[in-house]
């Protein structure tokens, strides 16, 4: 075992911390900003606590609404880790099937499947997701609404990301269908899909896991960005993203926190998530690990 | 007096490890290389040979050093602390052969800029005074047409003409010494011979001392004057190559040449010791009886019969959805295998040998012909019984087993898959006795393919083919990266295995000495089409065809020794 980067391991700490604080929001947070009941407009715009005029109530002050602050981000961060992370799931469930399928028979399959992804990858992410998710709410009664909003961004980011992941995983399962332990199952007989699940697979997952971290902070920017927008989250259900967007219509009236600290908290997380991610992705490419 | 070609004392290289301890990968070798002499370095895997090739290149990897010795080429020494020596230059002084001549030149240069870089770098010479020497170099590697080749680029060379541009480039600036690694490894054997009669020649003109770094026991027997054996870093034995090779003094260099397929006659099996578990015997007699019940009603005498068979290989189109045609990798072949026996099929690169195999297996799509296995014809899609009754081993121990699966899985796949165990539990049973008659220990079962050397891996592959109690398997070229003693050992393996169950084997090979020791008949084949087919042997006694001729007479031979040898080596 070789030994971790101090960075890596720092920042590794960082992701792992946030995304369990994040999780356990409910328990961890002063309070619940969902909850309509919980907080009162008295004290809306309430600068952080350690600023002149904050009070302790608050640690990062309120929003626009006298949600704490604090609480939105905790419960803004998981649900922008919910939906990165379902994004992610779903984008490499998708683009693992299509590339093992198109790697493995080949032909108008592939042929057909590649297209697809290489028409997709054509559409900037930003924009392909508007028009999903502006498709879904024109053909779902109440699409903006908390219940499906969530599963409509993840769809409307996965929809783009799975391409990568097809192209990952066909070119490895064109070398690995080539290699004698895949001939030999052949030759067992074993039918086309046990091969694929049980031989090629777990041979071709370690470049999919490294993609997938990597992937996921792409996925919690994307949300962002498109809640930032107005197209994802309410803000009765904050994203960071929507935090972000609610914070910035305040900032040039010198109320900064609302913005700042969601906004922070994601590119805390981003970068950490990211470094994780270049480190496996260097670990597990044999050309780069002899060089480390 | 000229100083010798090359004078080695006492090197040592060691590769530094983690935890601070180092690992001698050359530990005191003596070697001495007088102008004009071949000098072969010969030992196994791991044996350290190509390591004090690359020492002397100066291409030792990044840990590796060269802890103690002195290195003198053409009499003036080498500092290895700088990597060059005082006036020694690596590429000048020094030329280098590499073993596979598809990766040894760069594929973007002509061949004029390939052998012209090396000109003009080192003897400061212009374009048009390295193109004409350039093209001397070509005539004398034998190239046909230099002037056009000059301008051709390595791809459309074969691999016979590249790596003449390779020695050519080798020989560019008049080095004192040749260290050609495992020079015609990646060859056919009617190229190798062509390239072995060229350096031989090469020497002789020129006065080039050669260090012949190779694990090819015929292939020193046919060009090498002196030959160093090693093993574990240390030289084992050194003499000239009649002594050593006819009798050699240490045992390790007694089993490595008896290990070595004879071409000249079949023994029944190979000399090795020590190479199995001591239950392997036992367990093939389990093997055995399990094998003697199920044989029953009518057997047809040929198991598998292959009339007329032809494979193509198209090229796809841009959307794969091209129309099939183009290369014709099989050409009308026609053979039948006899239950029990061990059928060969030899032939070089391109002959179509493996393309045969496969079909038989199920593993390409044939264009014309039937293949009946025990009368019944049979497609590319197949029953699951007839699957099972026809398995394969193939040649890459390492990539024959899946890194991800323990062994016990890979084993309990095809029994399961195919009803021949009726749980996990009775399976386990038959994978303890099956990995005990491939000679290894019950427990290596719980083990991943890691954990097992290249023939462990063979051993674990074959059992694997048995596994599902096959009738027929098919060797695709079994030994042909292993060490020669693995190799005898993989190769008695087989013969026992059939012995055991009455298996059928058919029996891929490039390499005639192991054809001849396997099998009992053997088709050779040329072009996608069968030449010859005849026993064993009568093909190898009174061969019919011209092409069969020609290939065994190129055959590197350690028995034709004698021959070569005795009339210069009578009067020393």
């Amino acid at each position: 075992m070789t030994r971790i980067p101090k960075s890596v391991a720092i920042a590794g700490a960082i992701a792992v911390a946030l995304i369990a604080t994040a999780l356990l929001a409910p328990w961890v947070a002063p309070a619940d900003p969902t909850d309509i009941a919980s907080y009162n407009l008295i004290d809306s715009e309430l600068p952080p606590s350690f600023v002149a005029g904050g009070e302790a109530r608050y640690f990062l002050g309120t929003d626009n609404q006298g949600r704490d602050l604090l609480s939105a981000i905790l419960y803004g961060a998981r649900v922008s880790i919910l939906i990165g992370g379902g994004a992610v799931a779903l984008a490499a469930l998708l683009g693992v099937t299509l590339g093992l399928v198109a790697g493995y028979f080949g032909g108008w399959l592939d042929a057909v499947i590649m297209r697809v992804g290489d028409v997709i990858l054509s559409l900037p992410t930003i924009l392909l997701a508007l028009l999903v998710s502006g498709l879904a709410r024109a053909l779902i009664p109440n699409a903006a609404s908390a219940s499906w909003a969530p599963f409509i961004l993840i769809g409307a980011i996965a929809i783009h990301e799975w391409v990568q992941y097809a192209r990952t995983v066909r070119a490895a399962t064109m070398v690995e269908v080539q290699r004698e332990y895949v001939r030999a199952a052949k030759v067992i007989g074993l039918p086309p899909l046990r091969i694929l699940g049980r031989h090629i697979l777990p041979n071709v997952m370690s470049s999919v896991l490294v993609i997938a971290t990597i992937n996921l902070a792409g996925a919690i920017l994307t949300e962002a960005t498109l809640s930032f927008l107005g197209v994802g989250m309410p803000p009765t259900y904050p994203s960071l993203g929507t935090l972000i967007r609610i914070g910035n219509e305040f900032v040039f009236s010198g109320i900064w926190w609302i913005a700042f600290f969601p906004a922070l908290t994601l590119v805390i997380g981003v970068l950490a998530v990211n470094i994780v991610g270049d480190w496996l992705r260097d670990r597990f490419n044999p050309k780069l690990r002899s060089l480390a | 007096m000229s100083a010798a070609a090359l004078s080695i004392r006492g090197l040592r290289v060691e590769y530094p490890l983690e935890d601070g301890r180092v690992v001698a990968a050359v530990d005191g070798l003596d070697l001495e290389i007088a102008q004009g002499e071949i000098h072969a370095l010969v030992g196994e895997s791991g044996a350290g040979k190509t390591t004090v090739g690359n020492a002397l290149m100066g291409l030792l990897d990044a840990p590796g050093r060269v802890a103690a010795g002195r290195v003198a080429i053409a009499g003036r020494n080498v500092d290895f602390r700088t990597g060059r020596a005082a006036g020694i230059v690596q590429g000048r002084d020094v030329g280098a052969i590499f073993q596979d001549p598809m990766t040894s030149l760069n594929p973007l240069f002509t061949v004029e800029s390939q052998i012209g870089e090396t000109l003009r770098f080192h003897l400061g010479l212009d374009r048009e005074a390295a193109r004409a020497r350039a093209l001397d170099l070509l005539r004398a590697v034998g190239i046909p047409e230099p002037e056009r080749r000059l301008k051709a680029y390595p791809h459309q060379l074969s691999g016979g003409q590249r790596q003449r541009v390779v020695i050519a480039a080798a020989l560019s600036c008049d080095p004192k010494l040749l260290v050609a690694d495992e020079p015609t490894t990646a060859l056919d054997v009617s190229v190798q011979a062509q390239i072995l009669d060229l350096v031989r020649a090469l020497v002789r003109e020129r006065g080039l001392g050669v260090l012949l770094v190779t694990h090819n026991m015929g292939v020193v027997a046919e060009i090498a004057d002196r030959v160093t054996v090693m093993r574990g870093g240390k030289v084992v034995e050194s003499g000239k190559v009649a002594d050593v090779l006819t009798r050699p003094k240490h045992a390790y260099v007694q089993g490595l040449v008896a290990a070595v397929p004879r071409i000249d006659k079949r023994l029944a099996r190979f000399a090795t010791i020590g190479d199995e578990t001591a239950g392997a015997q036992a367990a093939r007699d389990d093997l055995r009886t399990r094998y003697m019940r199920p044989r029953a009603e009518k057997v047809p005498d040929a198991i598998l019969e292959v009339a007329n068979l032809t494979v193509e290989y198209g090229s796809g189109s841009l959307l794969g959805l091209g129309r099939k045609g183009g290369f014709r990798a099989v050409d009308d072949v026609s053979f039948a295998v006899k239950r029990g026996e061990i059928f060969g099929i030899v032939g070089e690169s391109g002959s179509g040998k493996t393309t045969v195999a496969n079909a038989v297996a199920g593993l390409v799509r044939t264009a014309a012909g039937t293949i009946r296995f025990a009368g019944q014809a049979i497609g590319e899609k197949r029953p699951r019984a007839l699957r099972g009754a026809m398995q394969m081993v193939f040649q890459d121990p390492y990539a024959s087993l899946n890194s991800r699966m323990r062994i016990d899985d890979a084993l309990a796949e095809p029994m399961l898959f195919h009803g021949v165990a009726a749980g996990r539990s009775d399976a386990d049973a038959r994978i303890a006795m099956l990995i005990e008659a491939v000679g290894l220990a019950p427990d290596a079962g719980r083990r991943y393919p890691f954990a097992f050397s290249g023939g462990q891996r063979q051993r674990l592959s074959i059992a694997r083919a048995l596994a599902a109690e096959p009738q027929l398997v098919v060797c695709d070229e079994p030994t042909s990266s292993l060490d020669v003693s693995v190799q005898a050992q993989i190769l008695n393996l087989l013969k026992d295995l059939r012995d055991a169950t009455g298996l059928t084997l058919l029996f891929i090979s490039h390499d005639l000495a192991v054809v001849r020791q396997m099998c009992d008949r053997v088709a050779v084949m040329q072009g996608g089409r069968i030449v010859e087919l005849a026993d064993c042997d009568t093909l190898f006694a009174d061969p019919q065809h011209a092409y069969t001729k020609r290939l065994l007479s190129l055959v590197p031979n350690v028995a034709r020794i004698g021959n070569r040898l005795e009339p210069t080596g009578a009067s020393p």
